[in-house]
């Protein structure tokens, strides 16, 4: 059963993340996208990582994507003729030897190394969410409190930078 | 049958070259933070099936982490996006390539 759902899974957020990439206008790159998101937090719940599953779909596809298609409607798009960027060439060229060089790492590493502290059986016992929370807060608390100050930070950021001007100050404002 | 470690990898490195090309070749702003979106993904699912895997937490811990930290790009880059289409420069990336002027 789990073969199965592990294809069709990949499958379908390889075809959305084509999608989101090839689609002329925004919206529907930004639907793409939500089915991008939605298919991998399904991959997420066959690696037994129901927390992060959740997570996924609440953050991701509730909260960032919500954002995406309000900004879209703000600011009402107009879908060029030319889509791609104008050296997209060029820029094409540093995608393959990027790709290129992605293979050939993937090829010689060994993808095995030395066993953790939590097998599948231990995480299932008391969930996957147990299991998390008490890593996250004892191991990683430090971390955890530094993404804290990071998201204020961002939200200070992104209420500063999109602040609408006050008149007088459009002239000498960020930008023109 | 179990789905091997190699087929959880093969997929996250095609998503996350999608999303490489996505970045490197659309013009339109928006599009190019989705692609950014992408690979971020792509490293979440590689993150997680290391974790399985390898039998340890801290994959999980970390993909955690790298969900936050795509909240708060796309909150600051959306930002920078409204700014510059408010001072009326399209948001193309090959048309803002000016700083202030």
């Amino acid at each position: 059963m789990v073969p199965i759902f592990f294809v069709y899974f990949s499958l379908v957020s390889i075809v959305a993340g084509v999608f989101t990439v090839a689609l002329r206008s925004p919206v529907h790159c930004g639907l793409a996208l939500l089915t991008l998101l939605l298919h991998v937090a399904g991959l997420f719940v066959l690696l037994n990582a129901e927390f992060l599953f959740a997570v996924q779909i609440i953050v991701y596809a509730g909260a960032i994507l919500v954002l995406y298609l309000f900004v879209l409607m703000l600011l009402n798009l107009k879908s060029d003729e030319r889509y791609l960027h104008s050296k997209y060439v060029v820029m094409l060229f540093a995608a393959i030897a990027i790709c290129g060089e992605l293979v050939l790492l993937m090829m010689q590493s060994p993808f095995s190394g030395s066993k953790g502290d939590a097998p599948a059986e231990a995480v299932l016992k008391e969930g996957a969410s147990y299991a998390v929370g008490i890593k996250m807060f004892s191991e990683y608390l430090l971390a955890f409190e530094i993404v804290g100050v990071f998201l204020l930070g961002a939200i200070i950021g992104a209420i500063v930078l999109a602040k609408t001007p006050v008149n007088g100050e459009t002239e000498k404002g960020a930008v023109r | 049958m179990a789905v091997p470690l190699s087929a959880y990898i093969v997929v996250s490195a095609v998503l996350f070259t999608t999303g490489l090309i996505g970045v490197l070749i659309r013009r339109n702003f928006i599009i190019v933070l989705m692609s950014v979106e992408i690979m971020l993904n792509a490293a979440n699912i590689n993150l997680v099936a290391f974790s399985h895997y390898l039998e340890s937490m801290a994959g999980q811990i970390i993909a955690l982490f790298i969900i936050a930290i795509a909240a708060g790009e796309a909150a600051v880059g959306l930002a920078i996006i409204i700014v510059v289409f408010r001072g009326k420069i399209s948001t193309n990336v090959d048309e803002m390539n000016l700083l202030k002027w």
